[in-house]
């Protein structure tokens, strides 16, 4: 039997090694949004995609041909929700500024945005992935479409902009 | 400006500079992951363990105080002296 189980385990170690080659970039790229980061400076981005790639690697034998990516970012998405909440207007808000296109919106905004648009999931199945209402999914992504298309948020690189001259 | 395009927009800007992948990103998951593993085989063995004491426990307490077994009636009064 453990002969057996040590070929189990390099064979997943391979395949996962190649989904982490293959997947981590984008998402990635997804947790920096989501957390509004800067792409150089994103220890919280890379925490919730180290942990989420870790559930999946421990699932990969269950997965059944159902595809990693979507557990992936499943897992990612329900990360990041439970901890938004425990972060939204705490002490640790003040410590890191968010940055980034993304910076306007409240954590929830952010997440149903970056599902559909940077992850290209339709309506419905965001609603499923996040076990909201499909109406409440629409609202949300309405309010973070406007909030980042309006010139409301031009304040912010100017505040930065006026630092920046006197230093 | 239409839906399509203000979501073509919103999408340009989503889609930035990827931010660089640090090199130990997959050893750091598969760490993790492996834990998490030994973690649950774990405690699906104590599981198991709890639930086989719990029955030995049982079939111990059954044939040694057999319930199934009618008392010997308490109500009526020792026959005595006729």
């Amino acid at each position: 039997m453990h002969p057996r189980r040590t070929s189990d385990d390099t064979a997943r170690t391979r395949e996962f090694e190649a989904y982490v080659a293959g997947a981590g970039g984008r998402l990635l790229h997804t947790a920096t949004l989501l957390t509004a980061e800067a792409r150089n400076d994103n220890p919280r981005a890379r925490h919730l995609v180290t942990l989420a790639l870790a559930h999946t690697y421990a699932c990969w034998d269950r997965l059944h041909g159902e595809d990693p990516y979507d557990h992936t970012r499943q897992d990612l998405a329900a990360r990041y929700a439970r901890g938004a909440w425990h972060r939204h207007g705490g002490l640790l808000r003040s410590r890191s500024r968010p940055t980034g296109p993304l910076a306007a919106l409240t954590p929830q905004e952010r997440l149903v945005l970056v599902i559909r648009l940077y992850e290209g999931v339709d309506g419905d199945r965001t609603a499923a992935l996040l076990g909201l209402p499909v109406e409440r999914v629409r609202t949300i992504f309405n309010r973070a479409m406007a909030t980042v298309l309006s010139p409301a948020r031009r304040p912010a690189p100017a505040v930065s902009g006026v630092k920046a001259v006197p230093s | 400006m239409n839906r399509l395009s203000r979501e073509a927009s919103v999408r340009r800007m989503l889609e930035g500079a990827p931010p660089p992948v640090p090199p130990g990103l997959h050893a750091d998951a598969t760490r993790r992951g492996a834990r998490m593993l030994r973690r649950r085989t774990l405690a699906r063995r104590a599981m198991w363990l709890l639930l086989l004491a719990a029955t030995v426990a049982f079939v111990v307490w059954a044939v040694t105080a057999r319930p199934w077994v009618e008392p010997p009636s308490e109500t009526t009064p020792p026959l005595t002296g006729w």
